[in-house]
């Protein structure tokens, strides 16, 4: 490794220049310091084209830079490529990349995206969202083995240019060249007969950001990437991502100063502690996800009669829920798309402003109708994956229905079982997660539709909504595309196909000394513009 | 002695084998699979998935292939943790599992034994009873309560020590996990060592060894401390086993990097391959320590004698 002491006086004059030039970069009195970061679970690869959670690429995010980045609020901003335009039939994307150089020193040339997006959607590298790369020619033939990845539509034009070209106009396509599987890759590296490229020592970087140590289950060690092309506006000298996962171990650090920022480290049953204690270090803020119910409506089960899910749906109190039971800020959910997204839509359960009383009189009438009384009780299954506050809302959801006569046995399965039986559609009303990948409600309406995983789940049919779906996709109007949505959104809410329940929040504590950290709606940070504040206590 | 080893070692490799097999499609009928997660995958992408670690291949298919990789010493890759083998996770976690295992069970000893010893002569009376009541109390509280307790009290609240993290095996790192490792272990030993003491010193060779005209602390080292030792000894083989593998919970609360963590994760995970790892790596340190502990009572018991 390359001694960041001799280039502490670049740093320092770089970051002088930033200021003086009122950039948001970096406070007075901050250091070069190394920022220690409670990540949660132990990354399973650094590969960007192979990680599933949020855990890991909040790490492959510091190392390697997209064509497209997020801004410091979570906005899209140029990152490899300085600038990119959109052919007028929005089939064909020019970017233009920036000079810039990997941190061995070789050029990032248009070639390493053309090589990154080829292997993104080869089927050996199985990544987990090849699907939303779909809409470049040939893709998905390529990723379900029918074409050879060569055949990809993606050309380097020049050195510097590349070409992207899509089979239909992509609304979402931008968001999804943000996502770290889409970073650029050191393709000398990766097609020279280096084993286990990810390794420190190895590993080649295009990010503020190299790989300096990876201590399985205990650290991730990354520092300042002397060749980065804005490597004068990074303030950090290094992270350290600590493998973190259990909460009040997480907790526990923080507050002996151990830490600098914990992520996903406050339970709900310890969000009123740390309020009252915490102070100005929990930063909580909306995330884009959607907490909901998911319905199994496949005929022979009671759940395939609509009145039936109209009235579990209409004796749902979300308010209790989100301010009695878990009070951390939730917002109570009458739709599927949360409404943090960005272009997000205006569908609505059309009972959202009625009371409660008429809702559970009307609830009433239609398990009536639906043949369900006092003599007749109405037995349903509810299952959740382990987690206390998973079980507290099942509870409580189940003794909201029961005055209309449902009677739920609540069923606790391990993880990988609930989420197994979900796959092979065997529940009748499950807890379900939906946190955005892309933030694009594409991502969500996407998974109702014919192949979708929630439709797959659920046995959900209805080629009206596929086609919506599919149109907004290809519309680039903003307005129109925002119509098409929030239509497609309506159909699923009126057929009553899930019970949508809140949206989700972000809960972090960040030590008031970080400088630069903003809460934001997919909670990505980019460690580029954080520095941390020397002179406080 | 060299060939009662040799053929108690190979005495172990149909109890592997039986071993293995069962964990094998044990693990395989557990409902759920490594890819089974909160964001559902699209069945192309699973598909490519289940083709790049071979689940898509006949369960037989896929033991002979795992039996084959392993007689050449390969655990194959971790699903979970896929930039690792399954040897090099061991292989860096152990040592640090040893570590604190082996200095949690010295800690153990060192205190366990004397407090057990000393109880057993001060048998029914206050002394006994404060040691017992104490070790009473360390068996009955959890580890996953004495953990978070010292990290919060002398982590958090008096900052003396780190509340968790490895720091590469620095000594302040290891206080905390040591301590909370050792307390179970400490009453154990206590109350089995006052057990076997208080049976030993009412032998009949002790009474003869008393009526030889041996002062007490003669009578106690040179005949009641090896014998009463012998159960001790058969507890110390497993246990060492279990604790120089890790504890699960000292691991998450402490930040420890050690192998622990992965007997729980990988079958929480359905991480096929770090099961199958974990399992074949403590069943062999098992047998390994068995066959320690045999060799040890010999030395202490003249009377057994392996030498067949």
């Amino acid at each position: 490794m390359v001694s960041m002491d001799a280039f502490r006086p670049l740093a320092l004059a770089g970051l002088m220049a930033t200021t003086s030039l009122g950039l948001c970069l970096p406070a007075a009195g901050a250091q070069a310091a190394t920022l220690q970061v409670g990540n949660g679970a132990e990354p399973s690869t650094l590969d960007p084209q192979k990680v599933s959670g949020n855990w890991e690429s909040r790490i492959t995010r510091q190392l390697f830079d997209r064509l497209v980045n997020y801004g410091p609020d979570g906005a899209l901003v140029p990152g490899l490529a300085e600038s990119w335009e959109l052919s007028d039939d929005g089939r064909v994307i020019t970017f233009r990349l920036r000079e810039a150089q990997w941190s061995d020193g070789e050029p990032i040339t248009a070639d390493d995206a053309v090589f990154a997006l080829q292997r993104l959607v080869t089927p050996a590298t199985a990544n987990h969202n090849a699907n939303l790369y779909y809409p470049i020619v040939n893709a998905r033939a390529i990723n379900t083995g029918e074409a050879e990845p060569e055949s990809l539509g993606v050309t380097a034009l020049d050195s510097h240019t590349l070409e992207i070209r899509l089979s239909e106009p992509t609304a979402y396509f931008l968001q999804a060249m943000a996502m770290t599987e889409a970073a650029p890759l050191p393709r000398h590296l990766l097609t020279s007969d280096v084993e286990d490229w990810t390794r420190p020592g190895t590993l080649v970087a295009s990010g503020p950001f190299v790989l300096a140590d990876w201590k399985p289950q205990d650290k991730v060690e990354v520092e300042r990437n002397p060749r980065y092309y804005a490597a004068d506006e990074v303030a950090l000298e290094g992270v350290d991502f600590h493998a973190i996962e259990d909460t009040s171990a997480l907790m526990n650090r923080f507050r002996s100063g151990e830490l600098d920022i914990a992520y996903g480290a406050v339970p709900s049953a310890r969000f009123e502690w740390a309020q009252e204690n915490l102070g100005e270090s929990l930063r909580v803020g909306p995330l884009i996800g959607s907490y909901f119910y998911m319905l199994n409506l496949r005929e022979g089960t009671p759940l395939s009669d609509e009145r039936v899910r109209e009235a579990l749906n209409l004796a749902l109190d979300r308010e209790v829920i989100t301010e009695r039971l878990l009070g951390m800020g939730q917002t109570p959910s009458y739709w599927f798309v949360p409404r943090t997204i960005a272009s997000p839509t205006s569908a609505s359960l059309d009972f959202h402003d009625q009371d409660m009383d008429s809702r559970r009189a009307r609830a009433r009438e239609l398990l009536d109708q639906a043949g369900y009384g006092p003599d007749r009780p109405l037995e349903l299954e509810l299952s959740y994956n382990t987690l206390e506050d998973h079980k507290k809302i099942a509870v409580a959801i189940a003794a909201m229905w029961r005055p209309l006569g449902v009677e739920i046995e609540l069923v606790n399965r391990e993880a990988a079982v609930h989420f197994a039986g979900l796959r092979q559609g065997d529940f009748e009303i499950a807890r379900y997660g939906f946190v955005a990948t892309v933030n694009d409600p594409y991502d969500f309406l996407n998974a109702y539709a014919a192949g979708g995983s929630a439709a797959a789940s659920t046995g959900y049919a209805d080629p009206e909504y596929d086609a919506l779906v599919e149109a907004s996709t290809h519309e680039l109007d903003v307005d129109r595309r925002a119509a098409l949505m929030t239509e497609a959104e309506q159909r699923l809410l009126e057929a009553d196909v899930m019970l949508p329940i809140y949206d989700y929040v972000v809960v972090n504590l960040v030590s008031p000394d970080v400088k630069g950290w903003q809460p934001t709606t997919l909670d990505v940070h980019p460690l580029r513009y954080v520095s941390v504040d020397g002179d406080a206590p | 002695m060299l060939s009662y080893t040799l053929k108690r070692l190979a005495q172990a490799i149909p109890t592997m084998l039986i071993v293995i097999t069962i964990a094998f499609f044990l693990m395989r009928i557990a409902p759920g699979g490594p890819f089974d997660g909160e964001r559902a995958l699209p069945p192309e992408i699973e598909a490519n998935l289940m083709a790049a670690y071979h689940l898509d291949e006949p369960l037989w298919q896929q033991y002979f292939r795992y039996l084959g990789n392993l007689v050449q010493g390969d655990f194959g890759p971790s699903f979970k943790y896929k930039d690792f083998t399954v040897t090099e996770l061991i292989m860096q976690g152990f040592p640090v599992s040893l570590q604190i295992g082996g200095l949690a069970i010295l800690l153990a000893l060192a205190i366990g034994l004397p407090l057990g010893i000393i109880a057993a002569l001060k048998r029914n009376t206050a002394v006994d009873y404060t040691v017992m009541g104490t070790a009473l109390a360390g068996i009955a509280v959890p580890n996953f309560v004495v953990a978070p307790v010292l990290a919060l009290v002398f982590g958090v609240l008096l900052g003396w020590l780190p509340a968790g993290g490895w720091n590469d095996g620095a000594l302040p790192n290891l206080i905390l996990p040591v301590i909370a490792l050792s307390i179970q272990q400490i009453a154990y030993i206590a109350r089995m060592m006052r057990a076997s003491m208080i049976e030993v010193m009412g032998s009949h060779y002790i009474r003869t060894a008393r009526a030889k005209g041996l002062t007490e602390a003669e009578v106690v080292w040179r005949h009641a401390l090896r014998p009463a030792l012998l159960p001790v000894t058969s507890y110390l083989g497993p246990a060492i086993a279990g604790i120089i593998t890790g504890s699960v919970v000292i691991e998450q609360i402490f930040g420890i990097p050690g192998i622990g963590r992965y007997f729980v994760q990988g079958a929480l995970n359905r991480d096929y391959t770090l099961v199958m790892g974990t399992v074949v790596f403590y069943g062999a340190l098992i047998v390994l320590m068995n066959l320690i502990v045999d060799l040890i009572y010999s030395a202490l018991d003249p009377q057994i004698r392996y030498d067949d």
